[in-house]
């Protein structure tokens, strides 16, 4: 256990540094929903109709954004050597570091989805709804997302390779995410149905994930 | 306590880097495993280590812990140093000691041992290549492991740095560790030749 907590107060620290991804990530996510009253116009209506998917694809991209150095930057420097040689199990070690990344990366963009949801003319409620689906669909994000990043090693191709492996993976959080949100908004469907599918997406991945991600980088040794 | 393989075979890319390798070490011995450049001298120790799997052959450990695999009771001090830019030199020494094995030694005076006492709290992207090194090897003294695999270790190392290390060295063969170590340069220690693909 003082093995994967050392491991997750590492990935943290770094990431909270300079030149680490935590900030990156919500300035990204800013600005992407920034951008989007901009691009759509100054009708209300619209934008509160667009809100929650625009909320979900900006939190979507942000994760991605620095997703893809969460086994690269261990490859490079050698740690990864030493975390597959240890006596903890590779499966552990995965889930802790996609554990750290969504603490240090995910958390944020659900902490700043209040605020950007009164550039989106969300209310109150709306807002409530898509940052709870947010906490609820954020870690299915990182976990299958760590699935493409340990691949990016594997292949030695980073970037864009795992944004093209890792979007169609994401396509059901975002289907049910939006749904549920626009559930509390619009209507007609209840919010429980696409939430519980959401959560049951986020429990899926955390149990695959880190075997996925373990595999991958143990078949890729090199 | 004794490390052995047979009949190794080692292939990357398609091309057979080395066939019918083997090499045994004792408690308290030390092998130089010499060659020219690309002769597998990084790969043998990627394969003792469980980071390369071997084409044929096996490694085998006598009188370790039965419960544990062989990298498991390995240090591998390879190329790169396993250090992050963005902690300090004793977050990164730290961060290894309770990654790797728990039982902490004191991580001030292995500093010292190593002579980065006075950099305890700059982050490790401000150390010289020689510095990095050295913090690389305070990871070896912070968790015991009886099997060391290093790659070049005294590259970058001033001669008093190379000093030091051979007498790091001395100390684990003498506290029965075993050390197989790919080099050029001499290690500085009593060591066994190991010759790869012809005379280097």
């Amino acid at each position: 256990m003082t093995a994967l907590a050392a491991l997750i107060r590492r990935d943290i620290r770094i990431a909270l540094r300079v030149g680490g991804g935590a900030l990156i990530g919500v300035l990204f996510f800013l600005t992407v929903v920034v951008l989007m009253p901009f691009a759509v116009g100054p009708d209300l209506a619209l934008l509160s109709r667009l809100g929650p998917a625009i909320l979900w694809l900006g939190a979507l991209l942000a994760s991605l954004l620095t997703l893809d150095r969460l086994f690269m930057a261990d490859h490079e420097d050698g740690s990864l050597d030493l975390i597959t040689m240890s006596r903890t199990p590779l499966e552990l070690a995965c889930a802790a570091k996609a554990l750290a990344h969504w603490l240090a990366a995910g958390l944020p963009l659900i902490v700043a989805t209040p605020v950007l949801g009164l550039l989106l003319n969300l209310d109150m409620v709306a807002t409530g709804a898509v940052a709870l689906t947010l906490l609820a669909g954020t870690p299915a994000l990182t976990f299958t997302g760590m699935i493409g990043a340990a691949l990016a090693v594997t292949l030695h191709r980073g970037g864009l390779l795992m944004a093209v492996l890792v979007l169609p993976l994401s396509i059901p959080v975002l289907i049910f995410g939006v749904a549920a949100s626009q559930a509390v908004i619009v209507g007609p469907m209840t919010f429980g149905a696409p939430f519980s599918i959401l959560c049951a997406l986020s429990l899926v991945s955390l149990v695959i994930g880190p075997f996925a991600a373990a595999a991958s980088l143990r078949h890729g040794l090199d | 306590m004794r490390l052995s393989g047979h009949g190794l075979r080692c292939v990357r890319g398609g091309r057979e880097v080395f066939a019918g390798l083997g090499f045994t070490a004792a408690s308290g011995e030390a092998v130089a495993v010499m060659g020219r450049n690309g002769s597998g001298k990084t790969s043998l120790l990627r394969l003792i280590a469980g980071l390369l799997v071997p084409a044929g052959g096996t490694i085998e450990l006598d009188g370790g812990d039965a419960e544990l695999t062989v990298p498991e009771q390995c240090h591998y001090l390879g190329h790169r140093d396993a250090l992050k830019p963005a902690l300090t030199v004793a977050e990164n020494l730290s961060f290894w000691a309770a990654f790797l094995g728990g039982e902490r030694g004191d991580a001030a005076a292995t500093l010292a041992t190593v002579g980065l006492d006075h950099a305890t709290h700059l982050p490790a992207g401000f150390l010289s290549a020689g510095q990095r090194r050295r913090l690389s090897l305070a990871r070896l003294l912070t968790v015991r492991r009886p099997v060391w695999l290093l790659d070049e270790p005294t590259n970058a190392l001033d001669v008093a740095g190379q000093d030091m290390f051979g007498g790091l060295m001395r100390d684990h063969l003498a506290g029965g560790g075993m050390i197989i170590a790919a080099t050029h340069a001499p290690l500085g220690i009593e060591a066994r030749e190991l010759r790869i693909g012809g005379v280097a």
